[in-house]
């Protein structure tokens, strides 16, 4: 496998085989020296064309725990607009050298487009509303971390389905597992996605009756006055994840979230710092994650 | 083209190697004293095991055993296809100060002890580290030698050589494979 | 002058006069000088080839004859295609007036309507005469000007109509964008009567497509590409249905793409409202699934839809309710669909495969070779007010000749046309025109080969 474009073009026995590799990284990440050289003398070039600290860090700190040289190119979308084509930019890069490319772009396909058109290995790090497939490899990780499996688990994903990449992803992953997936939110913002057996529900108490998991999603503040949802204020009356609805869930059931939070928005705080929250072992499970990924993916240039 | 197998070792044969080693890590290290055997992924973690079980059988003392994963370590990530898959490594308690017998199932270019050297400094320092191979096959490409070698056997590099331990379900014993 | 073209034996198809059988066809300054039709298509059937042959050939004066023998393929009046884009003048890096025309001419057409999204746009009688003079110039077919319907496009004055009617536009529209402003529309088709020229309506809610880029559905969903869902179409099909019932203007519908506008169309021309519509290949070709990899040379306006959509629109052109297929050529540099999905302009090169395209519906029973030349030249001259299309004496010498039993491969890259923008390269497509003659004038490029 030469890129990671999506959790669809992924097959259940190389999911399997990213997790169970992310382990051995989680055991690294616990030592005291925390590099190792599996790829020592390889590129990554970070190119992020969205601005995104969270996964830029969580990238850059797993590249360099496997001792790669890190290459940080960050274009903010606007700038674009006069500059070079995404093509020349990407051409560049490769003529740099470099073995890896871990790509967040506005645009949905920009991963694919990119992986046709060079040797290097393509990493998706989030394409407009498309997949962000290392989160979702990093969420089921975080579960299986707390629930030992995915299989017959149900589990809500609350939000803005439409536009995320998140989402989708995790959509595609968990309905491979058997999992029971449930859709909460506004019908503005849950796409039809039966074919991935998912059940929806405008009612957050109803929908959270009896989950082992409670996934929320960033709600983009740019939504609001687009006629999805009236205000912020009836979306957190209606789809926020406070402790009364928490309670609703199995006792055990774990929240997450891929950040960063909207506290009062999409969670409240309690929620957000209460001992069911695993939001913090998700960031720290995203390192073993793309550790894991980078290190699959072989940085042979003329393997296709 | 026909393969040829020859069995080198029985179950039997295994059996006096490893006591044989057993006894010789304690001779040698007049004692137990500060001992850790740490195998290497997987043949390796049997045998450190086995050899484990036969030091205490002897002086009656636990030897903590670890497991170490070499993938993340090797010399060869650019150079092949796929990517070796990452095992675990498992050895919880600090190596500092610490006697290390590596134990491996086979010795041949020496690779993988220099990896396993590597990833051992990783997890501290240890006072020493020595090296038990169940078999040597000779052809070393640096400089490293086995403090305790179960059998020197001569090879071709067309021929290889299998371990098959019983911990991974086979019946205990080493096949020397010749391709024509 | 003196120079003549004979074409012998081919198997003329010429709906204009009923003519269904293989014959001879003289040529002689341009203008159709003698038809000469030896057997219907099932006495050929009986005879062999070398009784045709044989048989007495049209009375040859010329002293410079060239002769063509069309045994065993099609002889047609020339196709006219009702919607292309020639982007000259403003965009010349994409496509010129003479590259475009000598798409056309590769393709089959010997007549095309050039839509007036150019810059400057087409809303005056000088862009129009431009046109007409660098067609004169350096155009391969007859082009005819489609003028813009409101100043600048931009939806908001009505251009002027007359003017440029009087210059040579044959309809107007301002397509790459609907009029929105449903009152303008009312005008528009109002005051076109007065020149009885149709107004070729680009029927999209731009609030209801907003920025997508794909056809709206579970594809969409999966591909994280913004929709446009198949109402942003119908919504102004079913308006500009409604206010061309209103004013009794003459509306042309271009490049359906929905089952729901054709049932919308044939309700309407039930009701005997005079609407009449168009489809491009692509439209009955191809599903929204060539979209998968993200190929942007499959990203269209409107956009690719679904099966059903797809099998709507067949029966629509077996039944009538969709009059013309039309090519909607919108050549784009390569530079400009190797970008981003979302960035990448739409439209696609459609010139050089229409005519093999189209030819699948013939091969499939839904259309036959008679009703496909209705299609891409009958209906076409007819909605536009040309006298062309026909194979009848004193007419001009436009026809193509087709090959329907080989097969071609389409290489982009050998395309005349500047666009190689193209969701169909590497397709093998059987039947094809090969050869063309515009004003008398020989395109005979298999020669080449």
């Amino acid at each position: 496998m030469k890129d990671l474009v999506g959790i669809k073009e992924l097959s259940k026995d190389v999911i399997e085989l990213i997790l169970n590799t992310a382990l051995s990284f989680k055991d690294v990440l616990k030592r005291d020296i925390k590099k190792v050289p599996a790829l020592r003398g390889k590129t990554v070039v970070n190119l992020f064309f969205e601005p995104s600290t969270r996964t830029r860090t969580s990238f850059e700190l797993a590249e360099k725990r496997l001792s790669t040289d890190v290459l940080n190119f960050s274009v903010p979308t606007s700038s674009v607009v006069k500059g070079e084509s995404l093509f020349d930019t990407v051409k560049t890069i490769e003529a740099y050298g470099v073995d890896y490319i871990v790509i967040r772009h506005s645009s949905s396909g920009v991963p694919h487009f990119i992986a046709g058109n060079v040797n290097a290995s393509v990493i998706n790090a989030g394409d407009g509303t498309n997949e962000h497939p290392t989160q979702a490899l990093l969420d089921a990780f975080s579960i299986i971390e707390k629930k030992g499996s995915l299989d017959g688990l149900r589990i809500a994903i609350v939000g803005d389905i439409l536009h995320s990449r998140v989402a989708k992803s995790n959509i595609y992953l968990l309905s491979m597992f058997g999992t029971n997936i449930r859709l909460i939110g506004p019908s503005t913002l849950i796409p039809d996605m039966r074919q991935y057996g998912v059940e929806v529900f405008y009612d957050m108490d109803e929908g959270l009756r009896d989950v082992d998991a409670i996934m929320m999603l960033r709600i983009q503040m740019e939504r609001q006055g687009k006629g999805f949802f009236p205000s912020t204020q009836e979306y957190f009356k209606n789809w926020g994840l406070n402790m009364g609805r928490l309670k609703i869930a199995k006792r055990d059931a774990i929240v997450m979230h891929p950040g960063p939070m909207n506290r009062g928005v999409e969670i409240a705080s309690d929620v957000a710092d209460c001992p069911q929250s695993v939001i913090l072992d998700q960031v720290t499970n995203g390192i073993a994650v793309r550790m894991a990924v980078m290190y699959l993916l072989s940085g042979i240039k003329d393997n296709g | 083209m026909p393969e040829m197998t020859k069995e080198l070792l029985n179950k039997k044969d295994i059996e006096r190697i490893t006591s044989r080693i057993a006894h010789e890590i304690i001779e040698k290290n007049r004692g137990t004293e500060n001992l850790c055997l740490v195998g290497i992924q997987r043949g390796g973690v049997h045998l450190a095991k086995r050899l484990s079980e036969k030091i205490r059988a002897v002086e009656h003392f636990d030897i903590p055993v670890g497991s170490l994963d070499i993938a993340l370590y090797r010399d060869d990530l650019g150079i092949r296809k796929e990517h070796p898959a990452v095992r675990k490594t498992d050895i919880p308690w600090d190596i500092t100060d610490k006697k290390i017998i590596l134990v491996d199932d086979v010795l041949f270019t020496g690779r993988s002890i220099r990896a396993a050297m590597d990833a051992l400094m990783d997890f501290g320092r240890p006072a020493q580290i020595q090296l038990a191979v169940l078999i040597d096959r000779g052809h070393r490409e640096l400089p490293i030698r086995a403090d305790y070698v179960g059998k020197n056997i001569p090879t071709s590099r067309l021929e290889s050589i299998e371990v098959q331990l019983e911990e991974d379900g086979l019946e205990d014993k080493v096949l020397l494979q010749t391709k024509q | 002058m003196g120079s003549s073209i004979l074409i012998k034996n081919g198997h003329i198809i010429d709906p204009s006069q009923g003519i269904d059988g293989v014959g001879d066809i003289l040529i002689e300054d341009g203008k159709i000088k003698e038809i000469k039709k030896i057997r219907s298509s099932e006495d050929k059937k009986k005879i062999k080839n070398e009784e045709i042959l044989t048989s007495q050939p049209l009375n040859l004066l010329s002293p410079q004859l060239k002769i063509i023998d069309a045994a065993g393929l099609y002889v047609l009046p020339g196709l006219i295609d009702m919607h292309t884009h020639l982007r000259e003048p403003g965009f010349e890096y994409k496509e010129t007036i003479k590259t475009g025309t000598m798409a056309a001419v590769m393709g089959g057409f010997t007549a095309l309507c050039c839509m007036p999204n150019t810059n400057p746009v087409n809303d005056n009688e000088t862009v129009t005469e431009f046109i007409l003079r660098r067609t004169y110039a350096e155009g391969a077919c007859h082009v005819y000007p489609v003028g813009a319907i409101t100043k600048g496009q931009t939806g908001e004055e009505l251009a002027e109509l007359g003017m440029m009617h009087d210059a040579g536009c044959v309809a107007f529209s301002d397509d790459g964008r609907p009029v929105m402003n449903g009152l303008i529309m009312r005008r528009a088709l109002e005051y076109s009567r007065i020149f009885n020229v149709p107004i070729i309506s680009h029927c999209e809610d731009l609030d209801l497509s907003e920025s997508g880029v794909m056809n709206e559905g579970s594809l969409s969903t999966i591909l994280g590409l913004k929709g446009i869902p198949s109402a942003s179409e119908e919504v102004m099909v079913a308006r500009d249905i409604i206010l061309a019932g209103l004013t009794r203007g003459r509306l042309h519908i271009a490049h359906v793409s929905t089952a729901g506008s054709v049932e919308l169309i044939r309700r309407a021309k039930n009701d005997g409202v005079d609407v009449t519509a168009e489809t491009c290949p692509h439209y009955f070709s191809i599903t929204e699934d060539a979209v998968k990899n993200y190929d942007t040379n499959a990203k269209v306006t409107p956009p690719l839809r679904t099966q059903r959509d797809v099998e709507a629109i067949k029966e629509g052109l077996r039944d009538g309710t969709i009059d013309v297929i039309a090519t909607d050529h919108a050549p784009h540099h390569r530079d400009e669909k190797l970008q981003e999905f979302d960035r990448a302009p739409s439209g696609i090169s459609g010139l050089e495969t229409a005519l093999g395209l189209s030819l699948r519906l013939v091969e499939e029973g839904i259309l036959t070779i008679s009703q496909l030349v209705e299609k891409m030249a009958i209906n076409p001259a007819r909605i536009l007010g040309l006298n062309m299309a026909t194979l009848k004496v004193g007419a001009d010498a436009d026809a193509v000749i087709m090959d329907i039993n080989k097969e071609f491969k389409v290489e982009s890259k050998k395309f005349a046309s500047m666009g190689k923008n193209t969701p169909f390269d590497g397709w093998v497509l059987k039947g094809m025109p090969v050869l063309t003659i515009c004003k008398g004038k020989v395109f005979d490029w298999m020669i080449d080969e």
